[in-house]
């Protein structure tokens, strides 16, 4: 004998709209809200991993966690920039570029509210080290002067960051002359300009960072030993890649813990729902499960039928939470990353692990829901069932 | 007759004790979550909350990262309407791993206690402070969780200030109530500045910001207007603003977060009340056949509303009620388990007020379709199904 007819089952959920609608409605909307967190998660780190090179080197300040906190003085920088290690570009040139990094407070566009944004003073061959950097807009500033050019994200969310106006920065004044696009990586959240010019104006007399591009991926540990290992030398060096991971370390583990309590709480409200949905629905089906099992349908297979039904239900729910939770890929999330204490912003992005996991998530919601009515209605004995006709 | 239908509400409740109980259950879950991230959201304004109005904070225009000279000190002393001024540094540094993370700041020890006197610290252990360069305050709750007694070495590596220190604890400070924050430790600002002196002489006799007391707190404008115009053209601008004001700025940055948990605390009440309005829809159209006989034996439809209405809202109340009376210890416990996040997590007063506030919405929406459909029901129709 095989199972229970998947026409009864889908039937039976469309026979009782409001209900399959309420329960599934509430069900959406947990899995909304865990796809969007996962979704947040994942646009975090898409944002972080494109943001560092595999062979691209960070060097900063040993004990120093961000190049905020760093200070590589001149000295100390000339000895980095001069390992045989670092790579040579076409032009001949060494592929290093001494960086300083400072944080100003700008008001945002819009809300006027104060955040703090990341300046980055780099060379022309700082910029050639960050090849998903591109020019969308106007030009790239000219070295040696007081331009300035905005990561996306910056043009838009701040004041007098868009092409043509100006900022006062340090008491001085910079025209925005181009806005680039760092394909959704972190330096969208920054703003460049010339090392030189920034370095005056700020008053530092030293370096935040060193960053330069291996000429062989593996000469990595190499070159690690040699710059930890100089007496001279008080400083740090890592791959850029793992850098950038280590700089949202806490928000990444803080999106965790607030998606798993959320959903967790979240779930039991669904399950609940799931759960009085499909007690009702045995309870007002006992005569059509006696029947069912006076013409020889199983006990396990009266058992599939219910939990195939809250499962579909979940499923239904599971699909529309999906799709809201798609439009959010149109939203931005702009904060301030409390480990560098700088302005981030990341996008959510949806991809196939959060359509997975979501999917599953909501099936689970269905399980556990429908377990406990599947099994009551395996129990019915059949005469008592149809007794209650 | 209402006591008729009250007695009829109760008994209706326990009609189906398993599908009552479990919307009870949902409920309780979800009023008490969002009591919990109502009380998260206050936490985070916890800082803004307990400043004072009566304290401006100086910081170098630029934004935090950046210094100012030590010598404004005096030059800020002397602008009229200014009782004291005190300055601090952000230590940071790591405590044996990130995780411990409890706020670390370099003081100057006489005048910044003077200026907090919300920080209660016996005079003895205050003494013992002050003639020690290398000692430390640390507050009540930071002391507790990592065992810190009086007279122990407390190791922190620097990563601002770079090099390995180590402080002796010299005090434990209490709150003066509690909304004080007990989780900050206090370094000397002298021990710090010693150290520059050697390590960085280009960073010595700079602080991260000044802390000005003032004679009357209505003039907190005109003295920040003051103080700013004072360096308007010396080599580190200055922002002046209330210790309040100041303290926002940091809510702002993290803005985006505090959104998305209100909209979520509000979510869960949305969902909760598909859950509450499928029960009631279920439990309607259930006893469309009872509601035909009430109506055929004389009661009007303000009856089967009232019936209706009464046996959703009893259920979201008594949850609501349950939810609030759970949220108390679920907050302390909270509190504790994430004290260096949220160093003051508190249930505040209009939180049971909000929260019983959505139960009651829960009910009366749930109760809304079913309500309708009995009262429009003809009396024929309501029998029709009953075979």
């Amino acid at each position: 004998m095989t199972g229970v007819p998947l026409s009864y089952i889908f039937r039976n959920l469309w026979v009782r709209k409001l209900t399959t609608l309420l329960t599934a409605g509430g069900m959406a909307l947990v899995v909304f809200v865990f796809a969007a967190v996962l979704m947040l998660a994942a646009g975090l780190e898409k944002t972080l991993v494109q943001t560092g090179s595999y062979d691209n080197v960070v060097v900063i300040r040993r004990s120093a966690q961000t190049e905020i906190q760093s200070g590589i003085d001149r000295q100390q920088a000339a000895l980095i920039a001069a390992r045989p290690e670092i790579a040579v570009d076409s032009d001949g040139g060494s592929a290093v570029s001494k960086e300083v990094v400072v944080l100003v407070v700008m008001p945002k566009r819009g809300t006027n509210k104060p955040s703090n944004v990341t300046i980055r003073g780099l060379s022309p061959r700082g910029i050639s080290l960050r090849p998903q950097v591109h020019i969308s807009a106007g030009r790239m500033f000219r070295p040696g002067s007081a331009e300035v050019v905005a990561g996306s994200r910056i043009a838009r969310g701040f004041q007098g960051a868009r092409i043509g106006e100006t900022l006062t920065l340090a008491g001085k004044t910079w025209t925005v002359v181009g806005t680039f696009d760092a394909e959704g990586s972190g330096f969208a959240s920054e703003l460049w300009g010339d090392v030189d010019q920034m370095m005056q104006a700020f008053r530092r007399s030293g370096y935040s960072s060193v960053i330069f591009k291996l000429g062989s991926s593996a000469d990595f540990d190499k070159v690690r030993g040699a710059l930890e290992d100089d007496q001279r030398l008080t400083i740090e060096a890592q791959r850029e890649t793992l850098f950038y991971a280590k700089q949202s370390e806490m928000m990444s583990s803080f999106l965790s813990v607030l998606g798993s309590i959320l959903s967790t709480i979240f779930s039991i409200g669904a399950i609940i729902g799931a759960m009085i949905t499909m007690y009702a629905a045995v309870a007002s089906r006992t005569a059509e499960i006696g029947t069912l099992r006076a013409l020889g349908f199983k006990r396990t297979n009266i058992l599939a039928a219910f939990l195939i039904e809250s499962l579909l239900l979940s499923l239904v729910g599971g699909v529309i939470g999906l799709g809201l939770a798609s439009f959010l890929q149109f939203y931005t999330v702009s904060t301030m990353n409390w480990q560098t204490f700088a302005e981030l912003a990341f996008t959510f992005s949806m991809n196939s692990r959060v359509v997975i996991e979501a999917l599953l998530f909501s099936l689970f919601m269905g399980l556990a829901g429908g377990f406990l009515p599947a099994i009551r209605a395996a129990r019915l004995d059949i005469v008592e069932a149809l007794r209650s006709v | 007759m209402w006591s008729f239908l009250l007695r009829l509400v109760l008994r209706n409740c326990l009609r189906h004790p398993l599908r009552t109980s479990l919307t009870v259950l949902g409920i309780v879950v979800a009023i008490t979550a969002f009591g919990l991230l109502r009380t998260t959201i206050d936490a985070w304004y916890a800082g803004a909350e307990a400043s004072s109005a009566s304290r401006l904070v100086v910081r170098n225009k630029n934004s935090l990262t950046f210094s100012l000279p030590l010598y404004y000190r005096a030059r800020i002393e002397q602008l009229e309407g200014v009782k004291s001024v005190s300055y601090a540094d952000w230590f940071g540094g790591i405590y044996i791993a990130p995780k411990n993370f409890f706020p670390r700041f370099a003081v100057e020890p006489r005048s910044y206690f003077e200026l907090y006197p919300e920080f209660v610290l016996p005079p003895e252990q205050m003494k013992a402070f002050v003639l020690d360069r290398r000692g430390a305050i640390v507050g009540r709750k930071t002391a507790e969780k990592y065992g810190f007694k009086i007279g122990d070495q407390i190791p922190i590596i620097g990563d601002i200030f770079p090099g390995n220190w180590s402080f002796v604890l010299r005090g434990i400070y209490h709150g003066a109530d509690s909304k004080t924050d007990e989780s900050q430790f206090f370094l000397q600002w002298d021990n710090l500045n010693e150290t520059m002196k050697k390590l960085a002489p280009d960073h010595a006799n700079e602080v991260g910001i000044f802390l000005i007391a003032l004679e009357r707190p209505e003039d907190a404008p005109l003295i920040a207007q003051r103080v700013d115009k004072l360096f308007a053209s010396s080599r580190a601008q200055t922002l002046t603003e209330t210790e309040k004001a100041f303290q926002l700025s940091f809510v702002a940055m993290t803005e985006a977060i505090l959104t998305v948990i209100q909209i979520v605390s509000f979510l869960i009440i949305v969902i909760i009340m598909a859950v509450m309005a499928n029960t009631m829809a279920m439990t309607a159209r259930e006893r469309r056949g009872e509601y035909a006989t009430l109506k055929a034996i004389g009661f009007n439809d303000s009856h089967v509303v009232a019936l209706i209405a009464g046996e959703s809202l009893l259920i979201s109340l008594s949850a609501g009620a349950v939810g609030i009376w759970l949220l108390y210890p679920l907050a302390e416990w909270v509190g504790h388990r994430f004290g260096s996040i949220f160093p003051i997590f508190l249930v505040a007063p209009r939180t049971p007020l909000l929260a019983a506030a959505m139960a009651l919405l829960i009910g009366v929406v749930a109760a809304i379709a079913p309500a309708w459909r009995a009262s429009t029901l003809k009396v024929a129709e309501g029998f029709r199904g009953i075979g």
